[in-house]
């Protein structure tokens, strides 16, 4: 028996050991890393070359595992992979955590703006008072956010490359700022954009592995400055058309001996690793306020699905069969689809029917997606208030409508009200996947403020205390009305 | 129905009622007059249909065939709503159904305000007058969930003379309090109908409706099959139904309550 456990665990052992396993999002896309269109199990871009490559320089097959863009710097700390790339930034933060690689790519942060803007609007100057998209928890959010005092712009964050451009087209923002490569991509899919050259900072991308891994480290920035030498990264970078002459003047540097650029001119990456205290101080009346945004939406979102989920509930137990049926099936609909599916419709699907405000489109998500739940409890609720309370109703005189008002409704409300509560703890927590509307809620502020540091553990615990403030005192006021009204007094 | 034949003119009058539910035939045809001063208790074992009449009367019963006359206004079994019913008809349900949520007096009070339009002071004022005269003034503020069985049954009395109707319905109202509450319940009522009410009542207890009932009305198998003054009917039944009615009864004095809650 511990034989045979002993022999799987070796056996895995060296199956890993002649695996290179590098994760990277393949949703971040081409030319990074993408599902290839015509074997979608397979991936491509140029993050998988260089992949390919590193992991032959070593000796090793390499294996994809993918991971969110977001986390993939936690993810290689944790070993869930041997090493990371999808375009990822060079920062002091990830040196002070992780073992970083030599830089492989120099990109620059350019300003893509629509094509009847191209003279009017030429850098981040020009915005002034206007909405600029970028990706959250990225060198060119801090340089959005860092801007947002100099020029009164309005940074806007996304959780994805795609949309900030679709949303440009759109008119919902006025200008997208992100890296050449990223731009360069939208550019060619999509008409009506122009991209100003002009650098607002530059950055490199690198490769994350564990710090303790320093003979990898070794090894691979051996390879990549043996790659740059005798042009194999060039090759690849030029087979996804995005090599440019920032590259030799970069691998220069680099070959000559120098680690890292950051701190050089032009860089907007600080070269020494933040100060956990400072940064703190920094973001926590960002976080703050996150944590209001948090708590208004989903005040009002939860108001919303109360008044809704009541009515359709109404319609349920009184209506004719066939609004019934109607209410019934959207029930149906809003439960068995995922929120984040009918908050990705709401704001990008009906885009071009109703342009939406990102939080009028979270507010009515969360809200509608509520109120089918909510509907359930009432249904019930109502459902089991006794017969007899209802006869002695009739009995006096009153109408069905009064009936509900006065003796059924106030009754079914007082047993709603502990999953009620129940609920509005969860839509609180649920309101953090508007963050893919754009809006930067509690969790998102915490991830930018995560990613900036380097580390989940402080920004974590301060996000947990935050939620854990908002939804207790509610669950206390809930836990106490509820006594109120079913422990006999007497 | 000769105790029927020397009212005046009956505040309520049952003729050929019929019942149907599925292929059951609850009721076939009954005829039943009160008239007022009079407490008539419906008898009969389980089933026989006791319930069934009261809810027809108070309209919460749609029925087949035959009249429901109740001080002029005429059901007829559909399930038109009459608005005009509940300030002429009360009902007591066995477990008294006071909405939790309301105090003894809110109880009250709510449908005064509320269907009758009634001022809310006014309403309070008559409120507390009915719940002194039921002996339950103290428990106003008390809650349903508050109140002992006995006490929650005279809220509920109150609450179904709010509207001041002249034919009171009660169903087993003596089956969930002990022997010596059944007694002051039975004071209560003569009280009530003294004043020139009617009330009719479902009850298993023999001892209480020869104390109380002016006349009793035995039921079987949905037809009525004796009637007439309680001492008499009670003590020579000549009926075999009446007679297996006391048998049973006088077997389960102890077990009352579970009877009525049938």
């Amino acid at each position: 028996m511990w034989a045979a456990a002993l022999i799987i665990a070796a056996s895995a052992a060296a199956a890993t050991a002649q695996e290179l396993r590098w994760g990277g999002d393949a949703e971040g896309g081409a030319p990074f890393v993408e599902a290839d269109p015509d074997d979608p199990s397979k991936q491509r871009g140029f993050d998988v070359e260089i992949a390919e490559m590193l992991a032959a320089a070593l000796g090793r097959r390499a294996v994809f595992v993918q991971a969110a863009f977001t986390t993939l710097d936690q993810s290689v700390k944790r070993g869930d992979f041997d090493i990371a790339m999808s375009g990822l930034e060079d920062s002091a933060a990830k040196r002070a955590e992780l073992g970083v690689s030599v830089p492989y790519y120099q990109f620059r942060e350019v300003l893509t703006v629509r094509a009847a803007d191209r003279e009017r609007i030429r850098t981040l100057a020009d915005l002034r008072g206007k909405k600029v998209a970028t990706l959250g928890a990225t060198l060119a959010w801090e340089i959005l956010t860092a801007a947002q005092g100099q020029y009164d712009i309005e940074p806007v964050s996304y959780e994805d490359d795609v949309h900030p451009y679709s949303d440009l087209l759109l008119g919902r923002v006025d200008a997208v700022l992100l890296d050449n490569v990223l731009a360069l991509r939208a550019m060619q899919r999509m008409d009506g954009l122009a991209t100003h050259d002009a650098a607002a900072a530059t950055g490199q991308y690198v490769v994350l592995m564990r710090q303790d891994d320093t003979d990898l480290r070794d090894r691979v920035n051996a390879e990549l400055r043996a790659a740059m030498q005798d042009g194999r990264l060039e090759a690849i970078f030029r087979r996804w058309q995005v090599w440019n002459d920032d590259q030799p003047v970069m691998y220069a540097q680099v070959v000559a001996g120098a680690d890292s650029l950051l701190g050089q001119p032009g860089s907007a990456a600080s070269p020494t690793p933040p100060d956990v205290w400072a940064l703190t101080r920094r973001y926590l009346p960002a976080l703050l306020n996150a944590a209001l945004i948090t708590l208004l939406l989903s005040c009002a979102a939860m108001a919303l699905a109360v008044s809704l989920g009541a009515s359709i509930a109404v319609g349920r137990v009184y209506g004719t069969s066939w609004s019934r049926s109607a209410l019934t099936t959207y029930v149906e609909i809003v439960r068995g689809t995922p929120l984040l599916l009918q908050l990705y419709v709401l704001y990008y699907g009906l885009a071009t029917v109703i342009r939406l405000p990102p939080v009028v489109a979270a507010l009515l998500g969360l809200g509608l997606n509520y109120a089918a739940y909510e509907s359930e409890i009432y249904r019930a609720a109502l459902e089991a208030v006794p017969k007899g309370q209802l006869e002695a109703a009739r009995t006096l005189g009153f109408s069905r409508w009064q009936t509900l008002r006065l003796i059924r409704g106030p009754q079914a409300f007082r047993y709603a009200l502990a999953p009620m509560t129940n609920d509005f703890v969860a839509l609180l927590k649920d309101s953090s996947l508007v963050s893919v509307l754009t809006v930067v809620e509690l969790t998102k502020q915490t991830q930018i403020f995560a990613t900036n540091l380097g580390s989940w553990a402080l920004p974590g615990v301060l996000c947990a205390v935050m939620y854990l403030a908002l939804s207790w005192p509610l669950a206390r006021v809930a836990s106490r009305l509820e006594r109120r009204w079913t422990a006999p007094t007497a | 129905m000769d105790g029927a034949d020397r009212m005046s003119t009956p505040l309520l009058s049952v003729s050929g009622l019929r019942l149907e539910r599925g292929d059951r035939q609850v009721l076939r045809g009954v005829d039943l007059h009160v008239g007022p001063g009079e407490l008539v208790a419906l008898m009969g074992l389980s089933g026989s249909g006791k319930t069934t009449i009261l809810r027809a009367i108070a309209g919460l019963e749609p029925f087949n065939g035959g009249t429901i006359d109740v001080q002029g206004l005429v059901l007829d079994g559909g399930a038109r709503h009459h608005a005009d019913l509940h300030r002429r008809v009360g009902m007591v349900f066995q477990f008294h159904c006071l909405w939790d949520h309301l105090t003894a007096l809110e109880n009250i009070t709510l449908a005064p305000v509320h269907v009758y339009r009634a001022a809310a002071p006014d309403a309070a004022a008559r409120a507390r007058g009915l719940l002194q005269e039921l002996g339950v003034g103290h428990r106003e503020t008390a809650l349903p969930r508050e109140l002992s069985g006995g006490e929650a049954q005279r809220v509920a009395i109150a609450r179904a003379l709010a509207a001041d109707p002249k034919v009171l319905l009660m169903d087993e109202p003596t089956a969930s309090l002990d022997p010596a509450r059944r007694g002051e319940l039975g004071h209560t009522l003569r009280q009530l109908v003294a004043t020139g009410r009617s009330l009719l009542l479902t009850c298993h207890d023999d001892d209480f409706v020869r104390d109380f009932a002016t006349r009793v009305v035995v039921l079987a198998d949905g037809v009525v099959v004796e009637a007439g003054d309680p001492r008499v009917v009670l003590t020579s039944p000549s009926h075999p139904a009446t007679r297996r009615l006391l048998d049973v009864e006088g077997h389960t004095t102890q077990g009352l309550a579970a009877a009525g809650s049938r």
